[in-house]
């Protein structure tokens, strides 16, 4: 279902983090959102998923405001995920059972699919930093979900779990889950994205087709984030 | 100072020929301290719980009171339990003055502020990495709350134990409201009082140290179980 | 978690039921319950009567105070003002007296105070109040407590001008006081019993004894069903009746203690 961003703000301690932001996003394909440290993006997307709550303004999902039925249709993948203190599988096990599923041998076929299954029974907080991300988000695949947020999930990964981890979106996505990824790195979106949005200082500055955004970004500050002069 | 060998000799003896007055006393401490400690997590636990993952108006306030109350001298607790359960009291009519249930009131009263203050802070942690994940998986309150103590599980044990502690060594609570009576109401540590008042030295300090030795029995246990629990790494 | 506490509960009822209906609650004095008295005496009852009597020991300022706030059946003390006192006020129908035995003066084989030998308490507490020699009194309003202020007052001495300088109030039992006393050197008064059953005497002695007014008497009083509805009064009668009992007398007569006796009946 698209979104619809109506004019949201949000403002912390006297500072306007979100200002005024208004977009429509497309039910399906990849998109990202771009911009320098502190712009807003990942409060933007907990904003999306209902984590934080605008100040004013409103997000509608196919005209309806969140709910916890939408909600349960989302997944959202943190920058350092959050990891039950239990073993891989238990980690996978919980989340599915939230949803109904009980069958082992399905997040068994999750684990394979993030190459994880010869640590199924492995305590989870000691997997390494790609493990762990690989694991986040075989929680949040195994979920179904029709919108997939990640909060730079790949940053800080070795380039075969980045891959791992990208092969993954772009199946689901092609199954079509609509993703929603913020992230710094410029190939990544370029592999992936088919829209960008570039926010700075809490606003939407652009919001474009992939292609036009990498050949020829219409805003200076996009100009300048891409070539990678954009300082906050 | 030979008082050292002399108890430690008396201690073995005693312990030795399993004589049967004292089996009765150790029976009795720890079916009082285990009764007041599983009723105090049956209440604690989830107090706690409730505490460190729910904002209401008077959360810090309570928090503040249970911290102090961990505090609370245990005399001043036995005299309030008797004042509540003497005959002339409000619930004397239960007839629990003098009884094993008294002393297992006044030491529910002593320990839950430690279950409930302690586990308030380990699960406040646990909650504090939690939440957003939860949130965001649109877990009912129920469960993240039971997932909490699950995954808290060692963490806990080691606030269960505190308490087991406060309750197995407590002496100023139990003496008032039990009364010290012989083969009724008579604990390790209203033993030790007796033998002290009567000078029996030697043999109050044997006591000392059979209720050590269980003290150090009960953290050994605790200490292999959470070494087992790290070797299958629930870190 | 559920299961323990449960199995726990059960023991605890388990246990408190085996208290069934006969057995009775007597408050008394540590002197009779630290010499064993009650250990010597108490199956002999269980066996002649049923009753299985179970004894609190406070000092009699506190054993008078559980009784009038129901929670004993029989009082058993030695003080004798405190338990006229107590029938005067309706706490009881009548007094038995039950047995003596008499107090002692301990103290240090250094005897600072010059002591040892005396006959006349009066001129012994003199010269130990002179001397300033310290002296731990128990201070917690218990039978004895009240025999040491009164024996002060015969030797005409305010001993409260040397509170916390030579005369020092323990606020504890009979035990702990000389426990105390022992500890830093100090007279003190103790009953009879009480000082021939403490373990922990180091080198002290008894220094005064023999005198009138060092009796000390023993008193059971039947707490008054009228004003504390509770009571077992068939049950505590019966183990008043066996105490002044011809049987009850000579056990309380045979007990000894290091092979010496330490009670002395005196029931009509």
């Amino acid at each position: 279902m698209p979104i619809s961003v109506q004019s949201i703000t949000l403002t912390l301690n006297d500072r306007r983090l979100i200002d005024d932001l208004s977009c429509t996003i497309k039910s399906a394909g990849i998109s990202i959102i771009m911009g320098p440290n502190g712009a807003g993006k990942s409060l933007f997307m907990r904003c999306l998923h209902g984590l934080a709550i605008p100040d004013s303004g409103a997000i509608l999902y196919a005209d309806k405001p969140l709910n916890p039925s939408i909600r349960k249709q989302q997944s959202l993948v943190f920058q350092t995920p959050t990891i039950l203190r239990r073993t891989v599988l238990a980690n996978l096990l919980f989340v599915a059972r939230q949803r109904g599923i009980d069958d082992p041998a399905i997040s068994g076929e999750y684990l394979r699919q993030l190459r994880l299954d010869h640590l199924a029974h492995h305590p989870a907080r000691l997997l390494s930093g790609g493990e762990k991300q690989r694991l986040a988000l075989a929680r949040a695949l195994i979920t179904k979900p029709t919108l997939l947020f990640l909060d730079e999930a790949t940053s800080n990964l070795d380039p075969a779990s980045i891959e791992t981890i990208e092969i993954n979106l772009q199946s689901v996505s092609k199954r079509g889950t609509k993703i929603i990824l913020v992230t710094h790195d410029v190939g990544q979106a370029k592999r992936l994205a088919d829209d960008v949005l570039f926010l700075h200082h809490g606003k939407l500055i652009e919001h474009s087709k992939a292609a036009t955004f990498f050949k020829n970004p219409k805003s200076a500050a996009a100009r300048a984030y891409l070539a990678g002069k954009l300082v906050l | 100072m030979p008082i050292y060998s002399e108890s430690f000799a008396a201690a073995f003896h005693l312990l030795a020929s399993s004589d049967n007055d004292l089996m009765e006393i150790l029976a009795l401490s720890l079916n009082v301290s285990l009764a007041s400690l599983a009723l105090s997590c049956l209440i604690g636990l989830p107090l706690g719980a409730i505490l460190a993952i729910r904002q209401f108006p008077m959360r810090d306030f309570l928090v503040g009171v249970f911290n102090a109350m961990m505090g609370l001298p245990p005399v001043v607790v036995g005299l309030l339990v008797y004042l509540h359960l003497s005959r002339s009291g409000p619930f004397g009519w239960l007839g629990l003055l003098y009884t094993p249930e008294a002393m297992v009131i006044a030491q529910m009263i002593l320990i839950t502020p430690i279950i409930v203050a302690l586990s308030c802070q380990v699960l406040e942690d646990l909650h504090e990495d939690y939440k957003d994940f939860f949130d965001s998986l649109v877990v009912p309150r129920r469960t993240a709350l039971l997932a909490y103590i699950i995954d808290a599980r060692y963490s806990l044990l080691t606030v269960i134990l505190a308490g087991f502690g406060r309750a197995v060594s407590e002496v100023g609570a139990v003496i008032i409201v039990g009364g010290n009576i012989d083969h009724l109401t008579r604990v390790m540590t209203t033993a030790i009082a007796l033998e002290t008042s009567k000078g029996e030295l030697a043999l109050a300090l044997a006591l000392g140290f059979i209720l050590l030795a269980i003290s150090l029995a009960v953290n050994f246990l605790v200490q292999w179980l959470k070494a087992s629990a790290k070797r299958r790494a629930y870190v | 978690m559920q299961t323990l506490g449960l199995i726990a509960i059960s023991t605890i009822f388990a246990a408190s039921s085996a208290m069934a209906d006969m057995s009775i609650l007597v408050q008394s004095t540590t002197s009779t319950k630290n010499s064993g008295l009650y250990d010597y005496l108490l199956p002999m009852i269980k066996s002649d009567t049923g009753i299985t009597v179970n004894v609190v020991a406070v000092g009699t300022g506190a054993a008078i105070k559980n009784a009038m706030n129901c929670d004993g059946d029989v009082l058993l003390v030695h003080s004798r003002q405190r338990e006229d006192k107590f029938v005067a006020d309706g706490y009881a129908r009548r007094r038995y007296d039950i047995m003596y035995n008499d107090f002692v003066i301990i103290g240090p084989a250094a005897d600072p105070a010059g002591i040892a030998g005396s006959k006349n308490i009066a001129s012994a507490m003199a010269k130990i109040a002179t001397s300033k020699s310290i002296f731990a009194s128990r201070g917690d309003d218990s039978g004895t407590h009240g025999k040491e202020k009164s024996l002060w007052k015969v030797a005409n001495i305010d001993q409260t001008a040397g509170s916390g300088d030579w005369y020092r109030e323990t606020g504890s039992g009979m035990g702990a006081t000389l426990n105390a006393a022992v500890g830093m050197g100090a007279y003190s008064l103790s009953d009879r019993a009480s000082w021939s059953a403490h373990g922990n005497k180091g080198d002290f002695k008894i220094m005064v004894e023999g005198d009138d007014q060092l009796f000390n008497l023993y008193g059971a009083m039947l707490v008054s069903a009228k004003k504390c509805p509770t009571v077992k009064s068939k049950e505590g009668q019966a183990f008043i009746d066996w105490l002044i009992s011809k049987k009850g007398q000579s056990a309380i007569a045979t007990f000894r203690l290091n092979g010496k006796q330490l009670f002395f009946p005196n029931a009509d």
